[in-house]
């Protein structure tokens, strides 16, 4: 049950994240197609970041030592460093969509080609190679917060809530949950999300009543930016070992996925990722479940393909999606170019 | 003679061309600047490093490789050019693909999946029938229909969602993606086509040529001999051509766009919205799949059958060659060459030079940037005319054929 939970959470936090950033861009007008694109180059700076810092006697002394305060904080800022390049990157759409009114789906597309493309072609040169991976150690051994980090024995008995989500996670995955908990705060509470939410539905309204809807437009995509590249960094820290390699297994089209799936509202989206992180769990480790615990793994047991469970996430989001699309509503102007001129 | 120049030159069709071309441009020298950028920070390449990166990226088609001296020679290399018309006959495919779903008003991201179901259909019928028994030309045309069949299949399954369910077609076509890309390794998996005669090979499905299926080289083996092109290129093409007419000739054609500029406007006018919005989503599927039959009953090329984690490049990259060719079936032809040349230019560069492939890659994405503003740019063009009455008509009959809905309030 433990291993499930932990699981689940590694596949359905990044998922949230990056969902609720194609909610702030789509929110205020602007379809973010580039989620993808974003998570891959923002996991290939968060990556970077950490490669290039381990250079410093600092981090490395404080992982000799088990300093864990100092590795987190490095985390910490490879996070940030990942949200802010995700964030110039998305500035990219931002231009072609806001400034220049170009097809959003098509520059959106663009980002994604652009992203795994650019992401490779330097990842060639600086290591030679396809992967770039943490100059020395691994993401387990570096960031993963375990019983020793608190100077606790291996064996020693924290119960099922310590176990379950104190020992063997990352910081990252809370800092996520917290952030996404604000910034729906934010969205739903507060007048900037008001303001930003009328530009995706009315935007000739909201400027007539003082609001400037590109400027709100622009504050719509970046965070989006943010969200998605510190989303990238996330996923290759937690699920792919600190490593960057230019590809998020789809996470980025997932996240959209989940996102209309959850109607663009920001609690729908955290059960429609929960329960998409516990199908993707369920194909990735299904022989090596152990639901209640009595050493029976009873998924490996009934006999079933595992290409079936591979198969489970994307069937459940169809089948779950062709129930709920009649009630589905998409921001009204989302999409179309805001002219200050139009009727 | 000036007079006439100016005539074409004020045609929409040329400014669409034009467009194309200053995209191309601009996505060349961004990709100049990228090397030239990478090569003064990095020691390692020289000057004359850069130099030969910069003129692998514009002309590397013609790169011969280099001589004794270490200098890149150049001329007529007729295996570069092969390879490259080789490469282009599945990308015009997916293009096409892509271009149909558009001109319906639907952003086809599913090609990957339809290519995939193409690519599986294709091989077990062209690996599954004895050829003692069949002849081997026979086969080959079964194996093609029977992979545009099913490519038509997977394809009608996003577009039944969006006509009856009203789920988003990208949406659905990712998920599809996937689900073909598992299904594709499943049945492999358990089929007995996997190669297990060559112990280098583990992991890869027969060549077609084990069955003695391959497609017909129709002389083209004698103009650019050592490369690997056959007759699917002139397939392709013919297809493309037959696209062109089906959409700007046919009533069928009508329908579609129709349902593209206004699905209500189109129900209104009688036309079966839901019907035909499956039929693109079928016929772009067929088309992404065929363009698979072709490449892989090529007879030397061998699918990695555990392709359950990723997605084939070709199927995306069918959508910056439809994008280029501002979906025109007869402009894909070009786009989708143009987009198999810098393949080559790119195998060029990471072979010759300290760069690797992925620059044209960075390209191509710089290109399909600028084209969706390529209306912008056409504006350009035509603000440069001297901008009159006429061309204030023009604009918005320029937005409807490119982007229905959307456009049109530029003007």
């Amino acid at each position: 049950m433990t291993f499930l939970i932990q699981q689940t959470l590694l596949y359905a936090v990044p998922l949230m994240i990056v969902a609720l950033a194609g909610v702030f861009a789509e929110r205020s007008g602007i379809i973010n197609l580039a989620l993808e694109g974003i998570m891959i180059f923002g996991a290939f700076i968060g990556v970077l970041f950490v490669h290039s810092m381990q250079e410093f006697s600092v981090f490395t002394n404080a992982a000799r030592s088990g300093d864990w305060l100092t590795l987190q904080g490095l985390e910490l800022m490879a996070m940030a460093a990942a949200a802010l390049m995700g964030a110039v990157f998305s500035l990219l759409l931002s231009f072609a969509s806001i400034n220049l009114r170009a097809d959003q789906t098509i520059g959106g597309t663009a980002l994604n080609l652009m992203a795994p493309a650019l992401v490779l072609f330097l990842i060639r040169i600086l290591v030679n190679q396809n992967t770039l991976m943490m100059s020395t150690g691994d993401a387990a051994s570096w960031f993963m917060i375990k019983k020793s980090t608190f100077g606790l024995k291996k064996s020693a008995d924290i119960g099922f809530l310590g176990e379950t989500f104190l020992n063997k996670v990352y910081l990252a995955t809370y800092v996520c949950i917290l952030i996404f908990i604000i910034l729906s705060i934010v969205l739903y509470k507060t007048r900037f999300g008001l303001r930003l939410r009328s530009c995706g539905e009315n935007p000739q309204a909201a400027d007539s009543l003082g609001i400037n809807v590109y400027k709100m437009r622009y504050a719509g995509t970046t965070i989006s930016g943010a969200l998605a590249g510190m989303g990238g960094f996330v996923y290759a820290l937690t699920t792919a070992n600190c490593t960057a390699n230019g590809d998020v297994a789809g996470f980025g089209f997932l996240a959209l996925a989940v996102m209309i799936f959850g109607n663009w509202k920001p609690l729908n989206i955290a059960g429609a990722s929960l329960l998409f992180g516990l199908f993707k769990c369920i194909a990735a480790a299904y022989s090596s479940i152990d639901i209640n615990g009595d050493g029976v793994y009873l998924l490996a047991e009934l006999g079933i393909s595992s290409h079936l469970y591979r198969m489970l996430p994307y069937l459940v989001t169809l089948a779950v999606l062709a129930f709920t699309s009649k009630k589905s509503r998409a921001p009204k102007a989302e999409g179309i170019p805001y002219d200050k001129g139009s009727r | 003679m000036k007079e006439t120049l100016l005539t074409i030159y004020e045609k929409d069709a040329t400014k669409k061309v034009l467009a194309s071309l200053i995209s191309i441009l601009v996505g060349l020298f961004v990709g100049t600047i990228v090397v030239v950028v990478v090569g003064l920070t990095k020691d390692t390449i020289t000057g004359k490093g850069i130099w030969d990166g910069v003129r692998l990226i514009f002309a590397g088609i013609l790169s011969t490789g280099r001589d004794a001296a270490g200098n890149l020679t150049w001329g007529y290399n007729a295996q570069s050019l092969g390879n490259m018309l080789f490469r282009a006959t599945p990308l015009v495919m997916t293009g096409l693909s892509v271009a149909v779903a558009y001109k319906t008003g639907l952003f086809n991201i599913g090609a990957p999946g339809q290519y995939l179901m193409g690519t599986m259909a294709s091989l077990m019928i062209a690996l599954g029938i004895p050829s003692e028994t069949v002849p081997a030309g026979l086969i080959w045309v079964l194996a093609f229909l029977g992979g545009c069949l099913a490519g038509a299949l997977w394809g009608c399954i996003p577009g039944a969602l969006k006509a009856f369910l009203n789920i988003n077609e990208v949406l659905a076509c990712i998920m599809t993606n996937w689900l073909a890309a598992n299904l594709v390794t499943w049945a492999f998996d358990i089929s007995n086509f996997k190669n297990v005669v060559e112990n280098t090979k583990a992991g890869y499905i027969y060549k077609t040529t084990f069955n003695g299926v391959a497609t017909p080289k129709l002389g083209l083996d004698k103009i650019f001999p050592g490369s690997q092109v056959n007759g699917g290129i002139l397939i392709a093409i013919v297809i493309a051509i037959a696209m062109y007419i089906l959409i700007n000739k046919t009533t069928l054609g009508y329908q579609l766009k129709a349902c593209g500029s206004n699905r209500h406007a189109a129900r209104y006018a009688g036309i079966n919205d839901k019907r035909n919005i499956v039929l693109s989503m079928a016929i772009a599927g067929a088309l992404s799949a065929g363009g698979a039959a072709l490449y892989w009953l090529s007879g030397n090329t061998e699918f990695y059958w555990s392709t359950y984690q990723s997605l084939p490049a070709t199927g995306f990259n069918g959508i910056p060659v439809a994008l280029l060719a501002v979906s025109n079936p007869i402009g894909v032809i070009f786009t989708a060459i143009f987009m198999a040349m810098l393949d080559i230019v790119g195998q060029q560069l990471t072979g010759y030079t300290a760069y690797n492939e992925y620059i044209t890659d960075v390209i191509i994405a710089v290109i399909v940037y600028l084209s969706a503003f390529s209306l912008v740019i056409r504006m350009m063009l035509t603000g440069k005319q001297k901008a009159g009455a006429v061309n204030a008509n023009a604009e918005p009959k320029d937005d409807q054929s490119d982007k229905p809905q959307k456009g049109g309030q530029e003007a």
